[in-house]
C-alpha cells in the first residue's frame, strides 16, 4: 500500500493515473490563485451561484448535442453550455443585487436553487427520453476524476495552468482592483472590465473543475485554499503563492488518495485534503491562527490586569481573588505584601504607564503606527533619547 | 386527460401536500435569512446536514426520520458554531466563511455515503440532491368518500406528518416570539441592551432553518430546499414594507409555488402529450424563480418597471410621491 | 417575566437611592484593544448626575468604542464599567441607547411606529405582545420628536433627519435613567438638529444623565453641561467651561505643537 501510494504521488504508476493526477493539482493550482481575489473582493459565494447554474447549459447542450446527432457525449459542447448559463446566473445575481432592494446573498441564493432546479428539471426530461450516454450528465453534480480521459486531463491541467499563469500576469492589476476598487478607478483603472476579467477567470477554473470536482463542491477550489492561507500572512504576494500551493497539494493528494481506495469519489476527498489544511492554518498559523491569538489575547489581558493588580498594591489598595493568587505565584507577593521583585516590576509598570500618558499627551501624533504603543514596555518602541524626553518632561518639578 | 381519483388522492395528493407543507415552512422561516442578509445560511445549512444525515442514518441502520433529523440537526448546530467561528475567530468574511464550512461537511457526506454503499447500504446521493416527492404514498383513500373516514387520515405518510409537525412549530415559534425576532433582526446591538440574547437568536434562526431544511429535504433535496427558503420571501420582500404581511405573503407564495410547480410536473407533459412527468422539486424551484422574477418586473413599489413608473410621476410631478 | 438574561435579582432604582449615592456611569482602568493595538487606553471616568455630557475627540480616537464597551457590546481587554454603582448587566432597564445610524438596514420592514415601539420591548418582556398602552407610548414619544404624523412609514422613507428622530423616540420610549447617544447631531437637517437639543434639553430637566458622542466643536458649549475629551485615553473631563479651551482641544486632537526629537520621526 504504502509502495502504491508513493508511486501514485511521485506520478510513477503508469501514464494514465499520473496525468490525472498531475492534472487536478493544476486544477487546485488555479483555483488557488483566481479564488484569492474573489476572497479579497469578497466574492467567494458568488462563484457558488455560478456553479450551480452550469446544470441546465449542460442538459440543454446535452439536448442540442442529442438533436444534432452526435453519437456520444462531447465534452466541449458541453462545457461550453456550462459557461453560457453559469454566465447568464452570474448576471442575475448582479442584476437582482443592484437593482431591487435584494441583498447579495438573497439574490445568490435565489439564483443558485432556481438555475439547479432547472437543470433538474431538464435531466428529468433527458432521463425520459432514453437517450445514450446520459449516465455521464451525473458526474457533473459529484464529479469524478475516473471518469476523465488522459486527453481531458492534459487539457483540464493546460487549462488550468493557463488560469495561474493569467493571474501571475495581471497581478498588480488585481492587486489594486482587490484592495481598493474606488482608488483604482479614481486612478484610470478599467475596474469594470477588470472585474469582468477576475470573473471570467473564476468562470473558466469552475467549468473546467466542473469534472473533477462536481459542481456542488468546485466552489470549495475556489474558497479554501485561500481562506487557509489567509492564516498565514498579510501580504498579497505570498498570500496568493500560499493559496496556490495549498490548493495545488489539496488537488495532488485528494487525488491520489482516490486513485488508492476504493469507494473515495475525488471531488469530495480533494475538498476534505483542502478543508484539513484549512483547519491546521486556522488553528495552528502563527500570524492569525487561532491559538497564536488566543495566546496573544490572553496574555494582553493577564499583562494589564497584572500591572493594574501590582499598582494598586504599591499605591495600598487591597487586590483580591484570582489576581492575588497570581501575584504570589509570580513571587511578586508575599503575605499581602509586594516582595522586592513585586515591588520592581509595580515600579516599572507605573513608570510604563507614567511615561505613555505622557507621550500621549505631548505626541498624540506620532503614534507608532505598528507597535503596540500602551502595552508593551516603552522602553522595547520608542526610541531611547524620547524616552529620556519624556522622563524629564513627566518628573514633577 | 385527467388521473382518475383514486390515482389522484394516492400519489398526487400526498406529494402536493408534502411540497405545499416544505414551501409553507421554508417560506416562513426563509423571512428571517433574507432580512438578516444570511440568505447563504440556508444553503450552507442545507449542505453541511449531509453528514449528519448519513450519520443518523449508520448509527440507527435504519432509514427511520428521528435518527436522521437529530444526526442532521446536531451536523446544522455544528455548522452555525464553526461558521460563527470562523468568522469571528478567525476574521473572514461570513461568505467565506459559509464556504469552507459547507463545502467540508457536505465533502465529508458524499465520503460518508460512498463508504457506507460499499457496505450494502441504500443510500444514495441522488435522493440527497433531489429528494423523493414522487415516493410519497398515501395508499389508505380509495376515493373523494373515504376521506370522511379518520383512520385514511391516520394514515398519511410519515414525511407529510413530519413536515406538518415542522410547519406548525415554526409558526408557533415564530408566533411566540416575534417580537424577539423582529428586534434582533433589525438592530441586534439595541436587542442585546435591552437584554435579549441576539447572539442566541441568531443560533436560534439557524436550527429552525436547520430543521425546516431536514424535514423538506426529504421531500425535495438539498439543494432546492433553498429555492424554497429564499425565493418567496424575497418576492414578498419586494411587494410590502410591513413584515407581518411580508411573512403571510412570503408563505401564500410558497404554496403557490408548491401547487404550480407540482402541477406543471406532474400534469404539465400529460398535457402535451408526453407520457412522463418531470422532476417536481425541480418544477417548484423554478417555479418560485418565476414568481420572484414577477415580483421583480412587476412589484407595485420596488419592482423594477413599478420603479420606473414611479420615477416618471416623480418627474412630471414631485409633489405627489410621498 | 423581564428580560432577565444572566442575572435575575432585586435591583436598586436610583430614584430610591441616596442624592451621593454612586454616579450614573463609573468607568475604571477601561481599555480595549483591536488585536495588539488599544483603541482605549485605561480610561477612567464618572459621569456626575444629571446633566448632559458631550464626548468629544477626533476620527478614531475611540468615541463610539467608549459607548460600545460600556453597553457590553465589544469585549473588554481590561477595566470594570458601573451603572448607578452595579454592573451593568443588572441595569439594563436604566439605559437607553441611540446607535449610529448607519447601524441599521434602513429598508427593514417596518414602521416608525413599531421601531419606537421596539424601545418597550425591555419592559415588556418574553411572549407578551406590544398592547395598547404601550403603542401609544411610542406614539407620544414620537410625538415629542415631532414625528406623530409619520408613524405608519416605513422608515426606508423617511429622510436622514426623520430617521434620527425615529432612533431618538425609541431611546425616549426606553424611560431610561442613562442614555448613551453616538452621533445624533451627524448629518442631520435644522428641523431635526432643534428637535433633538429639545429632548436633550427634556431629559436634562428630568433628572436624566445623557452621554453624547458629538462632533461639532462650535456647539458643544451651548448643548452640553460637561464634557469629556477622548484621544484613546480621557485628556480632560469636567464642565465645558472648564474643559473647552483651546489648550485641551489641541492636545485632544494633535498635541502641543513642540519639536519631536528627529529619531521618533525616523522610527
Amino acid at each position: 500500500m504504502m509502495d502504491e501510494a508513493l508511486r501514485i504521488l511521485t506520478f510513477q504508476s503508469g501514464f494514465n493515473s499520473a496525468v490525472v493526477v498531475a492534472g487536478t493539482a493544476a486544477l487546485g493550482l488555479a483555483g488557488g490563485t483566481v479564488g484569492t481575489f474573489l476572497l479579497l473582493r469578497r466574492r467567494a459565494l458568488v462563484s457558488d451561484a455560478l456553479s450551480h447554474a452550469t446544470l441546465p447549459g449542460i442538459a440543454v447542450a446535452f439536448l442540442a448535442g442529442a438533436a444534432l446527432g452526435l453519437p456520444e457525449r462531447s465534452l466541449p459542447l458541453l462545457l461550453a453550455g456550462a459557461v453560457v448559463s453559469g454566465v447568464a446566473g452570474l448576471l442575475t445575481v448582479q442584476l437582482l443585487s443592484r437593482f431591487t432592494r435584494l441583498t447579495e446573498d438573497s439574490a445568490i441564493g435565489a439564483v443558485l436553487s432556481v438555475f439547479f432546479g432547472l437543470g433538474v428539471v431538464l435531466l428529468s426530461v433527458i432521463q425520459n427520453l432514453e437517450l445514450g450516454g446520459q449516465a455521464g450528465l451525473k458526474t457533473f453534480i459529484l464529479g469524478q476524476t475516473a471518469a476523465m480521459a488522459q486527453g481531458e486531463a492534459i487539457a483540464i491541467g493546460l487549462l488550468a495552468a493557463g488560469a495561474a499563469l493569467a493571474v501571475a500576469l495581471l497581478f498588480k492589476e488585481l492587486r489594486v482592483l482587490a484592495f481598493d476598487p474606488g482608488f483604482a478607478a479614481v486612478q484610470g483603472w478599467p475596474v469594470g472590465a477588470l472585474d469582468l476579467v477576475l470573473m471570467g477567470l473564476a468562470t473558466f477554473v469552475t467549468v473546467i473543475g466542473l469534472q473533477t470536482v462536481g459542481l456542488i463542491l468546485v466552489v470549495a477550489l475556489l474558497i479554501i485554499p485561500p481562506a487557509a492561507a489567509r492564516f498565514w500572512t498579510d501580504r498579497l504576494p505570498a498570500l496568493t503563492v500560499a493559496a496556490a500551493v495549498i490548493g495545488a497539494l489539496s488537488g495532488w493528494l485528494g487525488a491520489t488518495l482516490s486513485a488508492l481506495f476504493p469507494k473515495l469519489p475525488a471531488g469530495a476527498v480533494i475538498v476534505l485534503v483542502a478543508g484539513g489544511f484549512f483547519l491546521v492554518s486556522f488553528l495552528f498559523a502563527p500570524a492569525r491562527g487561532l491559538v497564536a491569538a488566543a495566546l496573544r489575547q490572553g496574555r494582553l489581558r493577564l499583562s494589564f490586569a497584572e500591572r493594574r493588580a501590582l499598582t494598586d498594591r504599591l499605591a495600598g489598595r487591597p487586590v483580591e481573588g484570582a489576581m492575588a493568587l497570581w501575584l504570589r505565584l509570580r513571587g511578586y507577593a508575599r503575605n499581602g505584601a509586594l516582595t522586592p521583585a513585586g515591588r520592581g516590576a509595580a515600579l516599572a509598570a507605573e513608570r510604563d504607564r507614567r511615561l505613555w500618558e505622557r507621550f500621549l499627551a505631548d505626541y498624540p501624533a506620532l503614534l507608532p503606527a505598528h507597535a503596540n504603543w500602551g502595552v508593551d514596555p516603552i522602553d522595547s518602541v520608542l526610541p531611547g533619547d524620547m524616552v529620556r524626553l519624556l522622563e524629564e518632561r513627566s518628573t514633577p518639578s | 386527460m385527467m388521473p382518475d381519483v383514486q390515482e389522484f388522492l394516492q400519489i398526487d395528493a400526498p406529494a402536493l401536500l408534502a411540497a405545499v407543507l416544505a414551501c409553507a415552512a421554508c417560506a416562513l422561516v426563509g423571512n428571517f435569512l433574507v432580512l438578516r442578509r444570511q440568505g447563504m445560511m440556508g444553503d450552507a445549512v442545507s449542505h453541511a446536514i449531509l453528514p449528519g444525515i448519513v450519520g443518523g442514518f449508520l448509527v440507527a441502520g435504519t432509514r427511520e426520520t428521528l435518527p436522521m433529523m437529530l444526526g442532521a440537526l446536531a451536523a446544522a448546530a455544528l455548522a452555525g458554531l464553526l461558521i460563527e467561528a470562523v468568522r469571528r475567530l478567525g476574521r473572514l468574511e461570513s461568505g467565506a466563511a459559509m464556504g469552507v464550512v459547507f463545502t467540508v461537511m457536505f465533502a465529508a457526506g458524499v465520503v460518508m455515503i460512498e463508504q457506507a454503499s460499499a457496505g450494502g447500504v441504500d443510500l444514495d446521493a441522488d435522493c440527497v440532491l433531489y429528494g423523493q416527492l414522487e415516493t410519497i404514498l398515501w395508499l389508505a383513500p380509495t376515493g373523494w368518500d373515504s376521506l370522511r373516514d379518520p383512520a385514511v387520515w391516520a394514515a398519511l405518510p410519515r414525511e407529510v406528518l413530519t413536515l406538518a409537525a415542522v410547519f406548525a412549530l415554526c409558526a408557533a415559534l415564530v408566533g411566540l416570539f416575534y417580537k424577539e425576532l423582529k428586534i434582533t433582526t433589525f438592530d441586534p446591538a439595541l436587542a442585546s441592551t435591552l437584554g435579549i440574547p441576539a447572539g442566541l437568536f441568531h443560533y436560534g434562526v439557524v436550527l429552525l432553518v436547520a430543521a425546516t431544511a431536514i424535514a423538506a429535504f426529504e421531500a425535495v433535496g438539498s439543494i432546492l430546499v433553498i429555492a424554497m427558503l429564499i425565493a418567496p420571501p424575497a418576492a414578498a420582500r419586494l411587494l410590502t414594507d410591513r413584515l407581518a404581511v411580508q411573512i403571510l405573503l412570503s408563505v401564500a407564495l410558497g404554496v403557490l409555488a408548491a401547487l404550480a410547480g407540482y402541477g406543471a410536473a406532474a400534469f404539465g407533459p400529460m398535457l402535451l402529450g408526453a407520457s412522463h412527468s418531470l422532476n417536481a422539486a425541480g418544477m417548484i424551484a423554478v417555479a418560485s424563480g418565476l414568481i420572484l422574477a414577477l415580483a421583480v418586473l412587476f412589484g407595485p413599489r420596488h419592482g423594477l418597471l413599478g420603479r420606473r413608473r414611479a420615477i416618471g410621476r416623480l418627474r412630471r410631478d414631485p409633489e405627489a410621491v410621498a | 417575566m423581564q428580560y432577565l438574561w444572566r442575572t435575575p435579582g432585586s435591583r436598586t432604582a436610583p430614584e430610591e437611592a441616596s442624592p451621593i449615592g454612586p454616579p450614573p456611569l463609573e468607568i475604571r482602568g477601561l481599555t480595549v484593544a483591536y488585536h495588539r493595538r488599544p483603541v482605549l487606553w485605561n480610561v477612567d471616568y464618572a459621569a456626575p448626575p444629571g446633566g448632559l455630557i458631550a464626548v468629544v475627540g477626533p476620527n478614531g480616537a475611540g468615541k463610539s468604542t467608549l459607548i460600545k464597551a460600556c453597553l457590553g457590546l465589544v469585549p473588554r481587554v481590561s477595566g470594570a464599567v458601573e451603572v448607578f454603582g452595579r454592573p451593568i448587566a443588572k441595569q439594563r432597564r436604566l439605559i437607553g441607547y441611540v446607535p449610529q445610524r448607519e447601524s441599521v438596514d434602513w429598508d427593514f420592514p417596518v414602521s416608525a411606529l413599531d421601531v419606537v415601539a421596539m424601545g418597550r420591548y425591555g419592559k415588556i418582556g418574553w411572549f407578551r405582545p406590544v398592547t395598547r398602552a404601550h403603542k401609544e407610548a411610542a406614539l407620544h414619544a414620537l410625538e415629542r420628536v415631532g414625528m406623530a404624523d409619520f408613524a405608519k412609514r416605513q422608515i426606508g422613507q423617511l429622510s436622514g433627519g426623520q430617521q434620527q428622530r425615529v432612533f431618538l423616540a425609541r431611546a425616549l420610549a426606553q424611560e431610561a435613567q442613562l442614555y448613551f447617544m453616538d452621533e445624533p447631531f451627524a448629518g442631520v437637517d435644522a428641523a431635526t438638529e432643534r428637535a433633538v437639543l429639545q429632548v436633550l434639553r427634556d431629559l436634562d430637566a428630568a433628572g436624566r444623565t445623557v452621554i453624547c458622542v458629538h462632533h461639532d466643536l462650535q456647539t458643544v458649549s451651548d448643548y452640553f453641561d460637561h464634557a469629556l475629551l477622548l484621544n484613546t485615553r480621557v485628556v480632560a473631563q469636567g464642565p465645558v467651561g472648564r474643559v473647552m479651551t483651546p489648550d485641551l482641544l489641541s492636545r485632544t486632537y494633535g498635541g502641543r505643537p513642540m519639536p519631536a526629537p528627529a529619531a521618533v520621526e525616523a522610527s
